[in-house]
């Protein structure tokens, strides 16, 4: 049969086209199978460090990726959707002046204008929400972790008002009917307590990266600020990267290259 | 003795209406709450006894040990290890909340608010009750 270069044309699209489907996702993605249930032995070879420290490349970063990572946080971690200022945000987006408000480089490349920044809880050094929270709700583990427990938070919300960056959240309402899926294997929270992102503290104890670092597909990078080999520090080592709100000396545990 | 024509009456009804739940329940049978077993597993985590006189206890206590000192397996008293978790360990056996855990809670009259957050029967599918 002879074909001309139209048809050749107009067969190569529709493959095309039907190779993409799977990634655009219009043929539905399979049904998420149900993870076993963690036992003692998922826990038996923990991650490990003085002080868990974050970079994120945020060249590497477009919509889709965006998409994502917050995706994989809030779905596994029952963040609820609700709009407006009643928002539940544990991962999210943010422009250079939002997310670095005490940078103020004149005529700023528009490359970095205009790019978004994923931003999340900055797991201090110095962290303000662990010294106004009364209740001790909040704390900072040997891990360099900050982190909430919801059972003794009584929804004071002093850390919200203490944290710089925006990193909290309260419950105005009950989250539970704004959850799309229920991951059922990790709590929701209730009405009348903060939370916040953890750093996925569950997983780095069964030895497993955040789940936001696993989605990144290597635009993020976690490790040990502490040790000098680590995945972080040999970013840092030969990457540019800033913190945001520097000035307020609370020693962000997360990293930007710029 | 003043107004002893109100005071003894008085007395009597109150020693009566105070009474009354004892008298009430003499005589019957003893109560009894059928829970729901777990159908595959055989053992729990402490000996059914102690379970139930102190699993209230030990949650606050892997409460506390797994949010803040990090300490997430638990072994038990004939050397078997477990997640320390209400949701992935405990309700991983005892499926069904409505069965197990409320039985006895509404016999007793106490409202734990565990399952304000803790999600109930992780091995069950989606919009399955």
């Amino acid at each position: 049969m002879q074909s001309s270069r139209r048809d050749f044309l107009k067969l190569a699209g529709v493959s095309a086209l039907g190779l993409s489907a799977g990634t655009l996702g219009f043929l539905g993605e399979g049904a998420r199978a149900a993870d076993a249930l963690p036992t003692a032995t998922d826990f038996a070879k923990p991650s490990t460090a003085k002080r868990w420290a974050m970079v994120i490349d945020t060249a590497k970063f477009d919509d889709a990726l965006f998409k994502k990572c917050i995706d994989a946080c809030h779905s596994n971690h029952n963040v609820p959707e609700i709009e407006g200022k009643q928002q539940i945000k544990w991962i999210w987006t943010e422009d250079f002046e939002g997310a670095f408000p005490t940078e103020r480089p004149a005529y700023l490349a528009e490359e970095q204008e205009h790019r978004k920044y994923l931003l999340l809880c900055n797991h201090c050094e110095n962290p303000a929400c662990v010294r106004v929270c009364p209740t001790k709700a909040t704390f900072k583990n040997n891990e360099g972790l900050v982190i909430m427990d919801y059972h003794r938070c009584i929804g004071c919300r002093y850390c919200m008002a203490g944290c710089p960056y925006g990193a909290r959240s309260f419950n105005f309402q009950d989250p539970a009917p704004h959850i799309k899926n229920i991951n059922l294997q990790y709590p929701h929270r209730t009405r009348g307590v903060v939370e916040k992102c953890t750093f996925c503290v569950e997983k780095l104890a069964q030895g497993k990266l955040p789940l936001c670092v696993e989605a990144s597909g290597g635009a993020m990078v976690f490790g040990d600020l502490t040790d000098p080999n680590s995945e972080v520090r040999k970013v840092l080592k030969h990457k540019y990267a800033i913190r945001r709100k520097p000035d307020v000396g609370t020693e962000p545990g997360v990293f930007y290259i710029i | 003795m003043y107004n002893a024509k109100f005071i003894i009456p008085g007395l009597i009804i109150f020693i009566g209406l105070a009474l009354f739940p004892f008298i009430k329940g003499a005589g019957q049978p003893e109560l009894k709450v059928e829970t729901e077993k777990p159908k595959e597993a055989k053992e729990c985590v402490l000996p059914k006894e102690k379970i139930r006189d102190v699993h209230m206890v030990l949650l606050n206590e892997w409460r506390d040990d797994v949010i803040r000192n990090g300490k997430r397996v638990y072994t038990s008293e004939n050397g078997k290890q477990y997640n320390m978790s209400l949701t992935n360990t405990c309700m991983g056996c005892h499926e069904n909340k409505d069965k197990f855990c409320d039985k006895c809670h509404n016999e007793v009259g106490v409202n734990p608010y565990c399952w304000n957050c803790h999600n109930t029967s992780p091995v069950k599918k989606e919009g399955e009750k």
